[in-house]
């Protein structure tokens, strides 16, 4: 049976659907509502407050915590400055990507890791010899996402802190309703946005003054299904989706590595050693066999697809999650679009993709798998890059 | 916002498009894609004509007077690339019909939840409901067809004429039987009496019913009205028919983007720029002359004003054929509707006894019974407005919190009826205002009883208003009437369904020609294509 979160009694006060799912062994909320299109406009018009306390967590301190993190990230953590949090993933020793997280620097000897999967082991197994402890804090704080345009107003309202200063990927504590917590300015829905942290015992409280504060905001609590439409349209990619962990791939063409996931930015190769530096500097050298692309379907086209049986176009309801091939010129499958969505924000029909280098550049057209009437068509798509959807208010 | 001067950069262009409503500057973008130098000039400071959103009282910001978004085309948006230039639509999922002393009808996204609530007042009618949004839909991909197409000409022998006939007849016979019967009625029948077929019970009927009397000079029992029921089915979101929506910063924003997009092509707009003719050289339309005495010189001068305008007082009656002056003289205008725009302190309580505001996001019509609506519509027969309207509103600001300052709203109330020619004259309107605004607030008052307490400002807009502000002949929302014998082919009169006018080188491009109002962007479209393929500019 998942377990119940901090904020569970909130939760399933407003969720009225009964709509849940498991995630990383907690019930969470897929949409509140019947159909999660409400949530969703609030996280792009105005607000949305979800409950993220599944992420797996992790304490990682004492002197040699950073050597540990640099020792495990493809990044390098050393740059990362006191109350900064960093997106990162490490991988194994063939540079194939086991997850991707943030790192936060509480101090110099405190850093603050999540994951989608347990680490511990991977963590552990990386430590020997070195001063640090790592504790896996998953049970003890509650983390709210509060995202969308107005997510700034509601905070300084409920928080007692200068979070109108707070920078992109900065952290700052303060309290809200005289309860401690850590709020960071980050999140998956590729908009403005912030996460709270807070002690288990005051998840409650924090949950009901953030609501009370985006009452005139028009604050909505809002679910996974929201999340997913968002995360496509930002482009973020999702473990066990888009690419599979390297720990649970039964053959080794499954596994990707970051320069094939479009993470190559967050990879610092030159500097000390770490996990897989190795590999990735060779396929830095000699190329990556995949890279990650977001397409758009060309619209006149799919609409064309439908209208042959007489059918208005079908947009998928939510984001989907079903990969389906993508052809090249030739025909012949070059890769696969393992989730998709209408984008009601940008009017398009989205999808992110994985595609075998050398068989197209940005700005072709592919073909992708479009189900009609029960039988298989083409559509043509679009190679971009994948971030369909980045307001300036993200960073600023 | 964009800026916008008010002295054109040159003395000539390829196109003037008379007017800035959405119809003309979706007309100058797609002219200006194809590569033509095109002006539009607006007399008003601000662009939009009736699609404009405007901040009457500080942090407030009102949609004047076209209010919801639902027909505008979205292969235009795609064309245009209106997303880039700003366009976002959030849609509405709820329709609220209250009743005093009651919880009232409401109607959600989520088919079974409306089921419960219409099983309230029949389990008939709920059973049917679904089935009958089946129909609707079926019925408004024929008309799909017809508002994304030139109108057909049915007098003309030309093998494309014939051609687009035949394509539109093979679509009928791919209706069933049933089917097509229901066509007919629906171009014949009352909008009641359409829904009566299905339909038994209140508050139901007249909730339905309503959008078929919206922007027409008829009651919900008079023949003609259930296509208008259709005209508002057929609006499209993403694909999804009756899928109505409010356009981010309020309906100005839509022809913002319109703006934008004509502008990212090269068009010039101006603005407080009053236009007084057009000036016309041996028939054959050679430029405009402004208010202010300037002469801008165009190949093809265009003219997003309806039909009335255009001709009666742009062109005058003396260039013109005598029939053509007739039928246009003919051509029902008859304003009917009226607004009122309320900045609020708070959300008012209507007493129903629904737990918090989800039901207030979309659309809010007062329409309690058919009695009740062609009630109103005896006042206005005779000349008066409707002491008890007929109300269409909306609180945008529970959905888009950019509209009002944190904590309050604004409210948008479609008022019918208002009719433009009262009993003691049109002009008397200033006197009446103050009154019409009060039978609102009123009406209002009869279901959220502290409606009063919350108001900051009032705006009350009549038809004589809207003629005042937008140049809208009568304040008709959709220049001119979408009765039947008005539509398609026969908009604006018979032979001139085009975009064409008497005098060469004089095109048409607003609601007044087909597919008609309703903030769909088509008319501006197609008459850009069809001047771009018959060689009209």
């Amino acid at each position: 049976m998942p377990k119940k979160s901090p904020f569970h009694q909130r939760t399933s006060q407003f969720c009225q659907s009964m709509n849940w799912k498991d995630w990383a062994g907690y019930y969470a909320v897929v949409s509140y509502d019947t159909h999660h299109e409400q949530e969703y406009f609030a996280y792009r018009h105005a607000a949305g407050l979800m409950d993220v306390t599944p992420l797996f967590k992790y304490e990682v301190t004492g002197p040699d915590a950073l050597r540990l993190l640099s020792r495990i990230m493809a990044k390098d953590i050393s740059k990362v400055k006191q109350s900064q949090v960093t997106y990162c993933c490490w991988c194994d020793d063939d540079g194939k990507v086991l997850d991707d997280g943030t790192v936060t620097c509480l101090s110099q000897d405190h850093y603050r890791v999540t994951s989608a999967e347990p680490v511990l082991h991977w963590f552990h197994q990386n430590a020997r010899s070195l001063k640090v402890t790592i504790e896996d804090s998953t049970s003890r704080f509650g983390i709210l996402a509060l995202q969308g345009p107005l997510s700034r107003e509601i905070l300084t309202h409920a928080a007692g802190g200068d979070i109108a200063s707070l920078g992109y990927f900065r952290l700052i504590d303060c309290s809200i309703d005289k309860r401690k917590v850590t709020i960071t300015r980050t999140g998956y829905t590729g908009d403005l946005g912030y996460e709270i942290w807070c002690e288990n015992k005051d998840a409650l409280a924090v949950y009901d003054a953030v609501m009370e504060s985006g009452k005139n905001y028009q604050l909505l609590p809002a679910g996974l299904a929201a999340l997913d439409v968002a995360r496509v349209e930002a482009g973020f990619i999702l473990n066990g989706v888009d690419y599979f962990s390297a720990n649970h791939c039964v053959i080794n063409s499954r596994k990707s590595t970051p320069f094939e996931l479009n993470l190559g930015w967050s990879v610092n190769l030159d500097r000390d050693s770490f996990i897989g530096q190795q590999a990735l500097k060779k396929e830095k050298k000699e190329g990556s066999l995949w890279q990650f692309v977001g397409l758009e379907y060309d619209w006149d086209a799919y609409e064309s697809i439908f209208a042959k049986f007489d059918l208005p176009p079908q947009t998928p309801a939510g984001a989907w999650r079903t990969a389906v091939p993508v052809y090249g010129r030739n025909g012949k499958q070059i890769g696969q679009a393992t989730s998709g969505a209408w984008s009601p924000t940008l009017k398009k029909n989205l999808a992110l993709a994985s595609i075998r280098t050398g068989h197209f550049t940005m700005g072709d057209t592919l073909q992708i798998e479009v189900t009609a009437e029960y039988e298989r068509k083409r559509c043509p798509v679009k190679v971009c890059k994948p971030m369909f959807f980045n307001p300036d208010r993200k960073r600023n | 916002m964009i800026k916008t001067v008010s002295k054109p950069k040159t003395s000539s262009y390829d196109a003037i498009i008379i007017g800035g409503g959405h119809n003309g500057l979706v007309c100058a973008a797609y002219l200006a894609k194809a590569g033509k130098s095109v002006l539009v000039v607006e007399k008003r400071p601000l662009v939009g004509g009736a699609a404009v959103s405007e901040e009457i009282v500080p942090g407030f910001t009102f949609s004047t007077f076209s209010y919801v978004v639902s027909l505008f085309r979205p292969h235009i948006i795609r064309q245009l690339d209106l997303v880039k230039h700003g366009l976002q639509i959030i849609p509405m999922e709820t329709t609220y019909n209250p009743i005093p002393g009651d919880r009232g009808l409401v109607r959600w996204a989520d088919s079974e939840r409306t089921r419960d609530e219409i099983a309230r007042f029949s389990q008939r009618d709920a059973s049917l409901y679904s089935e009958f949004g089946l129909a609707m839909g079926r019925l408004s991909r024929f008309a799909k067809n017809i508002i994304d197409t030139t109108a057909p000409e049915p007098a003309s022998l030309n093998p494309k004429e014939l051609f687009k006939l035949f394509k539109m007849a093979r679509l009928f016979k791919d209706f069933d039987g049933k089917l097509r019967y229901l066509n007919v009625k629906l171009m014949t029948m009352s909008a009641v009496d359409f829904l009566q077929e299905w339909f038994e019970s209140e508050p139901l009927l007249p909730a339905m019913a309503g959008s078929g009397i919206i922007g027409t000079f008829l009651g919900i029992r008079s023949p003609g009205t259930a296509y208008v029921l259709l005209h508002h089915y057929m609006g499209e979101i993403d694909g999804a028919f009756r899928a109505w929506g409010f356009s981010k910063g309020g309906t100005g924003q839509i022809s913002l983007a319109c703006a934008k997009a004509a502008l990212s092509f090269g068009a010039e707009i101006i603005t407080d720029a009053a236009v007084d003719h057009i000036d016309i050289k041996k028939g054959r339309a050679s430029g405009i002359v402004l208010e202010n005495g300037d002469d801008i010189r165009a190949g093809t001068v265009i003219s997003g004003l309806d039909p009335n305008r255009t001709f009666l007082k742009m062109v005058g009656e003396h260039e013109l054929p005598d029939d053509f002056v007739t039928q246009i003289k003919r051509y029902k205008n008859r304003g009917s509707s009226g607004k009122v725009n309320l900045a609020l302190s708070r959300l008012p309580n209507f007493k129903d006894g629904r737990p918090g505001h989800h039901h207030l996001k979309g659309d809010i019509t007062i329409a309690p019974s058919i009695d009740y609506v062609e009630r109103a519509y005896d006042e206005a027969k005779y000349g008066a407005f409707s002491r008890r309207p007929f109300l269409n509103i909306v609180i945008p600001s529970l959905s888009d919190p950019s509209v009002a300052p944190p904590g309050k709203h604004v409210l948008s109330a479609f008022v019918q009826y208002a009719p433009y020619n009262l009993k003691e004259g049109a002009d008397k309107w200033p006197e009446q205002r103050d009154a019409f605004g009060n039978a609102v607030i009123d009406t209002i008052e009869e279901c959220a009883p502290d409606i009063r307490d919350c108001i900051i400002h009032k705006q009350v807009i009549s038809p004589w208003d809207i003629e005042k502000m937008t140049g809208l002949t009568e304040g008709n929302i959709f220049q001119g009437e979408l009765s039947l014998e008005q539509l398609a082919f026969l908009r604006p009169v018979a032979e001139w369904s085009r975009y064409r006018t008497p005098i060469h080188k004089l095109w048409m491009c607003g609601s007044g020609t087909h597919p008609g109002g309703g903030l769909m962007g088509a008319p501006g479209e197609l008459a850009a294509k069809t001047m771009l393929t018959e060689g009209g500019v």
